[in-house]
């Protein structure tokens, strides 16, 4: 059910300030949200400010000078720093992307840093992704065939058919776009989210894959797939550039046309 | 520890919105504001079907102030849900899905549906007004 504001013990309140050392001319203020179980206290926001002369471009640069050299204790994942393992994907400047290939100079004013939307928080900036993951394993993320394979080949594909997995087969499992759908904030238990159901589809869409019928009955269900109601901050999100919606639409309307209206 | 001593973390209260996610929301209030608005079109025919002084009431409450917010409110609405429930239709047959197709349509819509409003209100002052 929808539930519009905060439960009690995730109220965000003011924290600490974090002056930049003397001399530094250049500066630019993140305002960060905190949270760690250890001490008791509601989430609140902590700010920094940065000597942007010594920090590298991205907002990822930031965070890792802050835990570098302001406080240690600041907890966020990050892993590649070049936006494909999809680890530091957070709420920037009230969008859902990745740290590392977010720009700080595309922010405006203060640097506000959240975790992403509507979850569980672990510790500051990391979320608990188990429910996300499970719904990723849920569809059934591989190829599902019928018959047997060729014996002295693999499982060939034309041109045209491998056309159709792009802008399917990049995304990275961010959670961005799930976690940016309202939609999924309100009832992220049983409706899959457009990440799954993206990944979803680019196993409808493979030729190669012969399971495409039952992959459908799995998804015809009044929350998994229709909870989507076309509200697009999918789409508007994902750092990788893809269009979850449009997954989404296309499943539906495979939908109604396979009970050939 | 019990992972329900979790905070959530925040969303509404911090996310940016874009302007599909406005007109969503927009589609879903205008819809209920319709659906409360369909008593009023009961309760004119029952006045109507209760004779002339009834009905007489009944304009006069249309006429005043707050009857015509409603009524102007009302009709933006109907024209609101009626766009973009259009462009719901071309989404429906795996249309319009594109960032800026996407965001352009939205524009198209709330322009439209002011249009229309503001003709319909046009016609009604031209005719004489609402009483």
């Amino acid at each position: 059910m929808a539930e519009f504001s905060l439960p009690k013990n995730s109220k965000v309140q003011k924290g600490k300030k974090y002056p930049a050392k003397a001399g530094a001319k250049n500066l630019r203020t993140f305002r960060i949200y905190r949270w760690n179980e250890e001490d008791g206290q509601n989430p609140h926001i902590d700010e920094y400010e940065v000597d942007m002369d010594s920090c590298g471009p991205m907002v990822l640069d930031a965070l890792i000078k802050i835990k570098n050299e302001v406080d240690s204790t600041l907890t966020f994942r990050r892993s590649c720093r070049e936006g494909i393992c999809g680890s530091c994907a957070m709420n920037i400047d009230g969008n859902n992307t990745l740290a590392c290939t977010k720009a700080i100079d595309d922010c405006k004013g203060d640097v506000a840093i959240y975790p992403l939307p509507h979850m569980p928080v672990v510790k500051d900036l990391v979320p608990d992704l188990t429910n996300f993951y499970a719904q990723y394993a849920s569809i059934k993320p591989w190829l599902r065939t019928q018959t047997p394979p060729p014996p002295d080949a693999e499982r060939l594909q034309s041109k045209e058919d491998r056309a159709r997995l792009d802008g399917l087969y990049e995304c990275i499992l961010c959670a961005s776009c799930s976690t940016a759908c309202p939609s999924y904030w309100w009832n992220g238990d049983k409706y899959l989210g457009p990440a799954a159901l993206l990944q979803a589809y680019r196993f409808i869409a493979d030729s190669r894959d012969e399971d495409t019928g039952a992959r459908l009955d799995e998804l015809e269900d009044p929350f998994k797939l229709y909870r989507c109601h076309t509200i697009m901050n999918c789409t508007n999100t994902c750092p990788k550039g893809l269009n979850p919606a449009k997954a989404i639409g296309e499943i539906k309307k495979l939908m109604v046309e396979r009970k050939g209206v | 520890m019990p992972q329900n001593t979790r905070p959530l973390s925040p969303h509404l209260q911090v996310y940016r919105w874009p302007l599909s996610m406005a007109l969503s929301i927009l589609h879903r209030a205008t819809g209920i504001a319709l659906a409360v608005g369909l008593l009023l079109v009961v309760w004119l025919l029952l006045s109507l079907a209760h004779g002339p002084e009834s009905y007489a009431s009944a304009r006069t409450f249309c006429a005043s102030w707050f009857g015509l917010i409603l009524l102007f409110g009302w009709s933006w609405a109907l024209f609101f849900h009626l766009c973009n429930g259009v462009r719901h239709l071309f989404w429906d047959v795996g249309y319009g899905f594109g960032l800026a197709q996407a965001h352009r349509s939205g524009i198209v819509v709330v322009v439209a549906s002011l249009v229309l409003t503001g003709l319909v209100w046009a016609c009604v002052l031209a005719q004489g007004g609402v009483a």
